[in-house]
């Protein structure tokens, strides 16, 4: 069957007008950049940078046993959070492979918003839609629903500059949400996000997108804002070594050997993939994902060979690019465990060219509190 | 798009070649560079000395975001490389038609480099290919 055609968010024509180069994504039509990524980058860093992430799917479970149906998918403990408060987590499969990694809103005990990559939105919707069925409503909201990152150290200065209901917003604690009315919008607020800042991801009815976005561009603007399109998200979230779904994590991964162990919670009951992820934890593990920086001259890409210091490959590059706030050439990748001690020397096979690396502390980024 | 200057040819993989006083001069041209983005690191796989196929790569460029190949635009012997671009990548940013020159080949036929398009061409190819 031929692919569908590519998608487009209701923001595009807000990112066409303000220069951003259009690419195809997960099915959709995004802009990979504006101004640039390094500059985009550094504006999420030292002031603020605003992302349409739209193209995110968000599914919605309602009704008196949701909240079993959401915490027997996830690996995470659902049953923890109270009302306005969200968790990340991942939902794998009964082998304890990762299906997606997803973060979990409670809006009441009976009610929940799910939010998956939208690469695996169909999979996933049809993931939870099998789950709810004859337990409790499900809907696939994500036509309706527009997404939009706001990220940075002025996140919140440019969410009070929108307006009066907006200035509370920093009250918000992390990983809490709250409905808002942010220029002029009605929206659900969430201090989320993906890029190693602080900031929030900002919920709305999918038309009311660009009312929104043109309130958070004009009111930032002044402050040194800036929209920011796919690459710098990656750039941003790679530095802050927040995992890809797709590169770093997917169906052949497990969250213990990826360093998500801590959204695994075992002994919160029974959910899917449980079992197997004790049996993992209860032995060495082969393999783990660690960061590693490149010291020679080279850059490490997803797909790239790792090799011992004897020429032997012994794990995959994830992902990797040059990190602009790190100054470095950096990466993710799978490695033998007895790799994977920070201080290991390894080699990045780019192309052919064996070039040095060294496995280091992660996160590469982490901004002063 | 800025202007192409007149002195020198073009190929489809976006490099310019200017002949003068026997060497072809390469480089990669603002489009080019508006495609990759922010330069990181200039690649030659080939010294002065070392001979260069048309249409072989003789080095890579990376940006932020992805790796390409540099294509030799004639073939010949290497005269010198440009030594500063290992240092400093982000003049290919700032001057990809003058500071950021690639490589100076001897080429070993003077006449190959009129083979390929000239300013007016390329231009014209830019057209076709932006709307691909």
């Amino acid at each position: 069957m031929p692919d569908p055609p590519p998608r487009r968010t209701s923001l595009y024509d807000q990112h066409v007008a303000l220069g951003g180069r259009i690419v195809p994504f997960a099915g959709w039509e995004m802009p990979v950049q504006y101004t640039g990524i390094v500059d985009e980058h550094q504006a999420v860093r030292k002031a603020a940078g605003l992302f349409d992430v739209s193209h995110m799917g968000e599914l919605r479970l309602r009704g008196e046993y949701s909240s079993h149906v959401v915490d027997y998918l996830v690996t995470n403990d659902a049953r923890r959070l109270a009302d306005g408060q969200a968790m990340y987590t991942c939902a794998c499969n009964e082998k304890a492979l990762i299906l997606d990694d997803l973060i979990v809103y409670r809006h009441s005990q009976d009610d929940w918003r799910i939010v998956c990559n939208a690469s695996n939105r169909d999979k996933m919707a049809r993931h939870f839609a099998r789950a709810a069925k004859d337990h409790c409503e499900y809907d696939d909201e994500s036509d309706e629903t527009a997404l939009v990152a706001l990220q940075g150290p002025r996140a919140f200065e440019v969410l009070a500059a929108t307006g009066d209901d907006a200035r509370r917003l920093g009250e918000l604690k992390s990983f809490h949400f709250r409905e808002a009315t942010v220029g002029g919008v009605r929206c659900t607020v969430a201090r989320t996000g993906y890029t190693g800042e602080d900031g929030v991801e900002i919920f709305c009815a999918w038309d009311d997108a660009p009312a929104l976005w043109r309130a958070l561009i004009d009111a930032g603007r002044p402050l040194g804002l800036k929209p920011a399109g796919l690459g710098a998200r990656d750039t941003l979230r790679l530095e802050a070594r927040l995992s890809l779904y797709g590169n770093d994590i997917d169906e052949t991964t497990n969250p213990i050997e990826a360093g998500l162990g801590w959204v695994v919670k075992v002994e919160k009951g029974d959910f899917i993939g449980r079992a197997a992820l004790m049996e993992i934890k209860a032995r060495p593990l082969p393999r783990k994902l660690v960061g590693f920086e490149v010291t020679g001259r080279g850059v490490a890409r997803h797909g790239y060979p790792l090799r011992d210091l004897e020429g032997r490959e012994v794990g995959l590059c994830t992902s990797g690019s040059p990190g602009p706030t790190v100054g470095k050439n950096i990466g993710l990748g799978y490695v033998p465990s007895a790799m994977a001690e920070v201080g290991t020397r390894l080699l990045v096979d780019c192309r052919g060219k064996n070039v040095d690396a060294v496995v280091v502390q992660t996160p590469f980024y982490k901004r002063a509190k | 798009m800025s202007e192409l200057p007149a002195d020198r040819r073009y190929t489809k993989d976006h490099e310019w070649a200017r002949l003068a006083a026997g060497e072809v001069t390469v480089g990669i041209t603002s489009f080019a560079v508006e495609q990759l983005g922010d330069i990181t690191l200039v690649n030659f796989d080939v010294k002065a000395g070392d001979a260069v196929t048309t249409g072989k790569s003789f080095g890579t460029i990376e940006s932020v975001k992805t790796l390409s190949d540099l294509f030799a635009p004639v073939s010949g012997k290497v005269v010198r490389v440009n030594a500063d671009l290992a240092t400093k990548p982000e003049l290919v940013n700032e001057d990809c038609f003058g500071k950021a020159w690639m490589i100076a080949i001897a080429p070993s036929d003077p006449a190959s480099a009129d083979a390929l398009m000239d300013a007016k061409a390329y231009g014209e190819f830019l057209k076709t290919a932006a709307h691909e």
